[in-house]
């Protein structure tokens, strides 16, 4: 919200530089995201930083208010004019214009009304009007079609005030000088006219109260410690009695708690006063009318939106008798046509204002077109009600319309503003538009708020805040914000002002309370203590530790981690299966209901799509990938229910097994399904689990004969090998094998064995010896290599394959595997008979169980 | 004989004198004193000779062959000498050729950042207990003091479910409720743990803004928890990650779950407070948001707010690492390109 400091001054006196005000504010909590500056310099306060601004400072000697007495053709050129201008000084100074809007004067003769406008002297610095990049110029004299020329009447966009620069900035009133409140003469320094300093204040959605200027004036004053000045919400009421001409009947005061209206006839439309033009556009309204620039005026000012209709219109409508206003729910089938040209199917939840012919606006948001003002308009109905915020905001979501007047009744404005803001608008519509004001108000209030009150011990702010406030502080701090408070030894009765909507009963309330004392206080007056509480029973989270243990092995073993996007389409997780195969993926998605974008539509089945992705995207740039991804998957396995969120473990590696360097030459050896089984070993092995076995997989995103299941202890924990070749197709990966892994990671974390026991170094010599065996190309080495280390017993102390050799002298359909063995015993050196005797037994047990040979 | 021998030695000597390198002394070595070597040989024959000449041949022998022993113990210690010094002043490499290339792994920045907040809150006795990213709109919101419709859901652009009721999670904040339930002994034990997790808003994707994040919400709940306590335990916390000497700043904010509710910041660490680009020339950068636990919150985790008090904060990974790295990019962090990944 934008506030004007010269409007903000008006309730409260501000004695501190801007800058340091736009803190003290954003530390209370109205935090100040922005300051704009209207011609005058930006301040400087001690200790507080602020962006330079790069605004147009008015120099005080130079940029003059004046007044134009005269305006005279130019004698060589039809398109300029010379204006004669007062700028305060002994003589007029003429200037060469071409501003379209002195065009009307021309030739006139010396003005009975001379025109308020902006007067730069020679050497004064403004913005190029002609320029469309910003650009600074100083006036300098120069002579335009043979007339001298060295000043100049301004636009708006000379000044930094808007783009506009179709003509000379004029105003139709006499300003007021802004430091004396006086009438401003010309040569009057423009800063003192028309200079400001714009705040931009972020409002929370707990600050309800703080979304007016006067609002925003309250808070400050408080912080400041100053009285704040209401505005004046008298008004004369001369006119015939409003009772009679129009009446209320509200038929859900649970979302219609209150509505008033006032009457005003015989007004004259027309452009509302300069002053009020000028706040509107400080804030950032374009005036209208001034029936309806009152209305938007009032909603600025202190936060109370009003509504003004077409009486007659009304009358009209009522066959000529007077209106009955009805707020209620809609029939079936009710429509509404809004000033904003949109008609609109109304839903059951949305509260019409009425009248006996039919819907006049959507309440509380937007009008209705039929009944607006207009420049014939010449009695106003002025309405001000309170709306219930909760259904506002609903509406407001559900009509997808969000105006100036809804935003603040979303947020919570009390029904004892309504009466102030009929008062306020009433009359300010009277000194605007003429008229007489209807004597009486019609105000329909059937449920009226409570007054809130709270109980509040000091010992409650100290315990909570940690720190030894005493009773006449806390009650000074309330009081400045405008709470009654009576002190009752160390009780604070608090009775709540009627625009903290905010503050709750009881324990709520209380805590709502000490959170104002802690602001207005200031946070950094409250100590920092450490915890004096006591400390809760200490665990540890195995199932982090485990996982982050994970990480770190796959780490070591040289991936590196992804992160991906959970969100997917199960068009895209279709992409994991080959065609015509069966689709696992299919199915139980958790579904979003609004997405971002019709690639986002649910939550993924699959680790899988997110890694072969990621590499899709990768291989532009690099060939070498491998990498892991930790993360949930989400199946929707009951509908209705909250969905299942297991963890996995994805792998993904392709391209050269090394990276390649100048000094071993181009790294041509791609990964292969044993690159990525020795992660997998690397990983149980990190993990300390033993009880692992490879089998065939049967995943249909896997390549059938080059893919393995991992099943440890007994439980599957995934697929893992070389992706199938038509899905990588569908990728486009297919400069190199592509291989992945997918793994339930809860049940492999599950199988990790609290604590593992480490191998005795032995000192007794060991004794090297290798076998090789030849075996039926079906035979699986774990096979082998379980019979051997079977037969083997004690002393066989480890076995390692070197060597997988077919072709040459194996026979055809037969293999030969090649091991390293190493024989010790614990405590004694192995005489080569007890070798050679261990030596045999393995490659009995090998022909018996196996039909090995021994390769020759 | 004896002369033949003689001849032999004074031979031996001339040869050794002239050898440079190992492999030609190894050679006179093998040639001279090896098991068939001429001098070994000569000894060998000694039994050859008539037996009066063969006490004083086989200690002349015996004599040169200790000499031509030493002889190539000292070039041989020469010899190596000569080659270290060769190799000493001449076996260069060039050092500025890069080395072999080693490939390395690596934790997604992310899980850097999370880890460091594990470890720092780790010390204050906060522990790590984790949540659904899925929830219902009661965990997310109302139980959080944000009933249906209120205006302070416009906080949180939210992702819904085609289930009705289900949401995915705005913010880390649900698992304070289920902490409460689940550590809290239905209100009778105190609690302090960290809260991690991905987060979801229904935001459009640009280099500031994700549709996905992570947050870590902290939460401690006691007898006597207080702000003071809020406000030393934040500040503790921006000593150990930002600097011993960081600056803090709390800020009064509004959060529906908290109250009194702050945002808190720290001075920046890029320009030390004087202003810069990253800051906004305000010197400072947001660092979390934080309260004191609001009572309705503490009433729905079962426990007495009258009794019971309690403070939480919430914090981005994400932000951290990009003001920590100067990351100009939000999106980096889900793209997982390898050449942002290997920056890690
Ligand atoms: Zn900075």
């Amino acid at each position: 919200m934008k506030v004007p400091i010269s409007w903000l001054k008006e309730f409260v006196d501000i004695d501190i530089p801007v800058e340091r005000l736009a803190e003290r504010l954003t530390l209370a909590g109205l935090e100040v995201s922005g300051i704009t500056y209207i011609g005058v310099p930006q301040g400087q306060a001690d200790g507080v930083r602020w962006p330079n601004s790069d605004h147009l400072v008015w120099d005080r000697e130079k940029i003059l208010l004046c007044r134009i007495r005269e305006v005279k053709p130019h004698p060589n050129a039809d398109r300029l004019v010379i204006a004669m201008v007062d700028y305060g000084g002994a003589e007029l100074e003429a200037c060469v214009t071409g501003a379209p809007n002195l065009f009307p004067y021309k030739g006139l003769g010396p003005l009975d009304e001379p025109l308020w406008a902006v007067w730069a002297a020679e050497g004064a610095e403004v913005w190029d009007g002609h320029s469309d990049e910003p650009k600074r110029m100083i006036l300098k004299e120069k002579s335009l079609r043979g007339i001298p020329n060295r000043s100049m009447v301004c636009s708006e966009k000379e000044l930094g005030i808007s783009d506009e620069h179709e003509g000379n900035l004029l105003l139709r009133e006499q300003p007021l000088n802004q430091v004396t409140g006086q009438p401003a003469v010309p040569g009057t320094p423009l800063q003192d006219v028309l200079g400001d300093i714009i705040l931009e204040v972020e409002l929370t959605p707990n600050l309800a109260r703080a979304y007016s200027i006067y609002g925003v004036a309250r808070e400050v004053a408080a912080l400041l410690g100053k009285p704040v000045r209401p505005p004046a919400y008298d008004y004369l009421a001369e006119g015939a009695p409003i009772d009679g001409a129009a009446a209320i009947e509200i038929r859900a005061p649970e979302l219609n708690p209150r509505f008033t209206l006032a009457l005003l006839r015989d007004v004259e439309i027309k452009p509302s006063p300069e002053w009020m033009q000028r706040r509107l556009k400080l804030v950032g309204q374009r005036p209208i009318n001034n029936i309806v620039d009152v209305t938007n005026y009032v909603t600025f000012e202190i936060g109370q939106p009003l509504h003004a209709f077409d009486y007659d219109k009304l009358v009209a409508r009522a066959g000529g008798r007077p209106p009955t206003i009805i707020t209620r729910l809609p029939e079936p089938g009710e429509t509404l046509t809004t000033l904003d040209e949109k008609t609109r199917q109304l839903e059951p939840h949305n509260i019409l204002v009425c009248d006996t012919a039919g819907v006049l606006s959507l309440g509380g948001i937007i009008g209705g077109a039929e009944t607006e003002i207009s420049a014939e308009t010449k009695n106003v109905l002025l309405e001000a009600a309170n709306w219930n915020f909760i259904n506002i905001r609903r509406t407001m979501q559900s009509q997808k319309v969000f105006t100036d007047a809804g935003t603040r009744f979303s947020r919570g404005v009390h029904p004892s503003q309504a009466i102030l803001g009929l008062q306020r608008g009433i009359e300010l519509m009277r000194q605007t538009a003429g008229g007489q004001i209807a004597r009486g108000i019609l105000d329909a209030y059937p449920q009226p708020s409570p007054t809130v009150r709270v109980e509040l011990p000091i010992g409650e702010v100290r315990r909570l805040l940690g720190m030894d406030l005493d009773v006449e502080t806390v009650a000074d701090i309330l009081r400045r914000l405008l709470f009654d408070v009576a002190v009752r030894s160390d009780t604070l009765d608090v009775t709540v002002p009627d625009f903290r909507t905010d503050i709750g009963t009881g324990v709520v309330g209380q805590a709502d309370l000490i959170e104002d004392i802690a602001r207005i206080y200031g946070y950094d007056r409250i100590p920092d203590t450490m915890i004096s509480d006591q400390i809760p029973p200490q665990w540890t989270n195995v199932d982090l530790v485990r996982e982050e243990r994970a990480r770190d092995v796959l780490v070591a073993l040289g991936l590196r981690e992804n992160i991906s996007h959970r969100f997917t389409t199960p068009e895209r997780e279709a992409q994991l299966i080959p065609p015509g195969a069966d689709n696992p993926y299919a199915g139980g998605y958790v579904e979003i209901a609004n997405p971002l974008s019709a690639d986002k539509t649910a939550l993924r089945h699959s680790l899988l799509i997110s890694l072969l992705e990621n590499a899709r995207a990768n291989a532009r740039f690099t060939a070498r990938q491998q990498v892991f991804e930790i993360g949930s998957v989400y199946f929707q396995r009951r509908p209705g229910a909250l969905p299942d969120e297991p963890r996995r473990l994805g792998i993904l590696m392709t391209g050269p097994r090394r990276v390649a360097d100048w000094a071993s030459g181009l790294a041509a050896d791609n990964v292969d399904f044993f690159d990525l089984k020795g992660v997998v070993e690397g990983l149980l092995d990190g993990l300390h689990i033993a009880e692992a076995s490879f089998s065939r997989a049967a995943h249909p995103s896997f390549h059938p004969g080059r893919s393995a299941l991992l099943t440890v202890g007994g439980v599957d924990i995934g697929a893992f090998g070389e992706i199938h070749p038509q899905v990588a197709q569908t990728f486009e990966l297919t400069a190199a094998p592509l291989l992945a892994a997918e793994f339930d990671l809860d049940a492999l974390l599950a199988a990790m064995p609290d604590r593992h026991e480490t191998q005795p170094l032995l000192n007794t010599p060991p004794v090297y010896q290798d076998i090789a065996l030849v075996v039926s190309q079906e035979t699986p080495a774990a096979a082998v290599q379980a019979a051997i280390i079977k037969a083997g017993g004690k002393l066989l102390r480890s076995v390692r394959l070197f060597d997988v050799y077919q072709g040459g002298s194996v026979p055809e359909g037969h293999k030969s595997l090649a091991y390293n063995l190493v024989y010790q015993a614990e405590d004694r050196t192995l005489t080569d008979a007890e070798v050679a005797k261990v030596h045999q037994k393995i490659v009995k047990a090998c022909e018996r169980e196996l039909g090995a040979k021994l390769r020759g | 004989m004896l002369e033949q021998l003689e001849q032999l030695y004074q031979q031996a000597l001339a040869e050794i004198e002239q050898i440079t390198d190992a492999e030609s002394l190894r050679a006179w070595e093998i040639g001279y004193l090896g098991k068939k070597g001429s001098i070994t040989q000569m000894l060998r024959s000694t039994g050859q000779l008539p037996p009066e000449q063969r006490a004083s041949f086989g200690k002349r022998a015996n004599q040169i062959k200790l000499d031509l022993t030493a002889a190539y113990e000292a070039r041989e210690k020469l010899v190596r000498e000569q080659a270290l010094a060769r190799d000493l002043e001449e076996g260069q490499v060039d050092v500025t050729l890069p080395g072999r290339a080693r490939p390395t792994g690596g934790l997604h920045p992310s899980t850097q950042i999370l880890r460091q907040l594990y470890a720092i809150w780790a010390e204050m006795g906060f522990q790590v207990y984790r949540s659904r990213d899925v929830e219902d709109d009661d965990t997310n919101f109302t139980l959080l003091n944000i009933p249906p419709h209120h205006p302070a859901r416009d906080m949180w652009d939210t992702f819904y479910t085609t289930t009705p009721g289900v949401i995915l999670r705005t913010h880390t904040s649900p698992g304070q409720i289920h902490a409460m339930r689940d550590l809290g002994g239905n209100g009778t034990q105190p609690i302090r743990v960290i809260l991690p997790g991905m987060c979801y808003r229904y935001e459009q994707v640009t280099a500031r803004s994700e549709m996905q994040f992570h947050q870590l919400e902290g939460l401690a709940i006691g007898r006597s928890i207080r702000m003071s306590d809020l406000k030393g335990t934040i500040t503790a916390f921006a000593h150990r990650m930002y600097g011993a000497h960081a600056a803090v700043r709390f800020r009064a904010s509004y959060f529906p779950f908290t109250e009194p509710s702050m945002e808190v910041d720290v001075e920046c660490f890029l320009c030390g407070g004087k202003g810069c680009r990253v800051c906004k020339y305000a010197g400072w950068l947001e660092i979390a948001g934080a309260g004191m636990v609001h009572p309705e919150v503490l009433r729905n985790g079962g426990y007495d707010p009258t009794v019971w008090s309690g403070f939480a904060f919430g914090m981005g990974p994400e932000r951290m690492a990009m003001l920590k790295y100067r990351i100009s990019d939000i999106r980096y962090f889900w793209q997982n390109d390898l050449r942002f990944l290997e920056q890690f």
